[in-house]
């Protein structure tokens, strides 16, 4: 059995866990603890403290594993960990909190630093009234015309997929260039 | 018990506010990256300072503040023999080369300069020693910590701010398509922009105009906030395929497997 993996990476309470879940076939494995400090609270009810992970099984064969990293700035230590050996990762960011952008850029050049591979943006929560617009957002998550920044909402399983594949297009062509 | 531990633990600043509120004498021992620094306290004040080799001798000190000309320097270095630097600073002094406010002045500088680096120092480990006191052989200062300690508190926050915007050396530079005209830049700005190329990473221009850490993360971020440069992928390390992230080594059976899961995750 072959396994690759993906990671979902982004700032607390972006959305992670319900990417994974619109597409996992097995019920997301997380640890549920409950928040710690205030800020935290006042965002969500609870809140993952370990890896995220679901599992798309291609065939007997293949195996893709998607990890969510965790949420809080003091568990960042596990990105290095989780991106060693990975096709490629997802930043997700919710698109209706713009005070979550500076982070987001944090963990995308930390990510970027580690390991050269692949990546898209996915601005969460495209479907609410005070969401940003993508073009704003790719201006204040710095990102170059070349990086792609794609809608999404991530209890939508269509939108969720169509992440994933723009990340696997990306990663073809790369191949497509090494030839 | 003693007074030890890991700089990523407890920050110099947090460490001399310590020393201040508890009134502390002794030295401040700590273990950079690349050098050692001694720190003397006497109740809670600063009163001596010096950091890795540095000469720190009271010639060299008023030498480098221009108090001293190079020839003097010379001169006291030959023939002042096993001298103190309190011989010494009364030499000057009666000679009418330097007053003693000067010799002050220029000590507490010096030392303030020192702990200035310390603040930028984020790996490494201290240790408090009581019963290493301020030298007798050298002029000790008595300073106020709390101008510092607020000072050391600014910096660690611009510190935390620097690496949440760049938090990688790795990654290279290029101008950004805004045009760059009639900008007024510092001799140093001026020396990174002139390595500005995706080929270059931010650690090796750094190395190149000999910054430090803090130093070039400031410089570019300025730069960075003007518009006038973005973060890059260095053009030497491009996109690439690492060969842990499939489990096949064959491209053929790597591009197979890319297609395979595209037309998993089209069936969901």
């Amino acid at each position: 059995m072959q396994t690759v993996k993906m990671v979902v990476t982004g700032p607390f309470s972006a959305g992670k866990t319900q990417f994974i879940q619109a597409v996992s076939e097995i019920e997301v494995v997380a640890t549920e603890r409950k928040i710690s400090t205030k800020t935290e609270r006042s965002v969500k009810d609870s809140t993952t403290v370990a890896m995220d992970f679901g599992r798309i099984t291609v065939d007997d064969d293949l195996v893709l594993y998607l990890f969510g990293t965790p949420g809080q700035k003091r568990f960042d230590f596990m990105w290095e960990i989780l991106s060693e050996g990975m096709l490629g990762f997802i930043v997700l960011v919710d698109s209706t909190r713009p005070e979550t952008f500076r982070e987001a850029r944090t963990i995308l050049e930390t990510f970027r630093a580690y390991a050269p591979t692949p990546y898209v943006v996915a601005a969460n929560k495209q479907d609410l009234g005070d969401a940003w617009e993508l073009e704003d957002m790719r201006n204040a998550l710095r990102l170059d015309k070349k990086s792609k920044i794609l809608p999404c909402i991530a209890t939508d399983k269509k939108q969720v997929k169509s992440v994933l594949l723009e990340l696997l297009y990306s990663i073809l062509a790369v191949m497509e260039s090494g030839k | 018990m003693a007074l030890r531990g890991n700089l990523r633990d407890f920050t110099v600043t947090q460490l001399l506010n310590l020393i201040n509120l508890a009134r502390k004498t002794g030295t401040l021992v700590v273990d950079g990256p690349s050098e050692q620094a001694h720190v003397s306290f006497r109740d809670g004040k600063l009163a001596y300072a010096r950091i890795g080799k540095e000469d720190n001798g009271l010639a060299a000190i008023l030498h480098k503040a221009n108090k001293l000309s190079v020839n003097q320097y010379r001169t006291i270095g030959e023939r002042a023999g096993i001298m103190t630097d309190k011989e010494l600073g009364l030499l000057l002094i009666n000679a009418g080369y330097v007053s003693q406010e000067d010799i002050l002045l220029n000590l507490q500088v010096y030392f303030m300069d020192i702990i200035r680096r310390l603040f930028t120092w984020v790996e490494g480990t201290f240790r408090f020693e009581n019963e290493l006191l301020p030298p007798d052989d050298r002029i000790n200062v008595k300073l106020n910590l709390e101008n510092l300690i607020i000072e050391g508190s600014r910096q660690l926050r611009e510190w935390e701010t620097l690496q949440d915007e760049i938090p990688s050396l790795d990654l290279a530079l290029k101008f950004t398509d805004r045009p760059m005209t009639n900008l007024n830049l510092s001799v140093e700005e001026w020396r990174v922009v002139k390595y500005i190329d995706p080929k270059n990473t931010m650690k090796q221009i750094a190395s190149a105009a000999k910054l430090n850490d803090m130093e070039i993360r400031r410089i570019i971020y300025g730069l960075i906030q003007a518009g006038l440069v973005e973060m890059v992928r260095p053009t030497t390390a491009p996109l690439q395929l690492n060969p842990k992230m499939f489990p096949t080594q064959d491209k053929q059976e790597q591009r197979n497997l890319i297609n395979k899961l595209i037309g998993r995750i089209q069936k969901i």
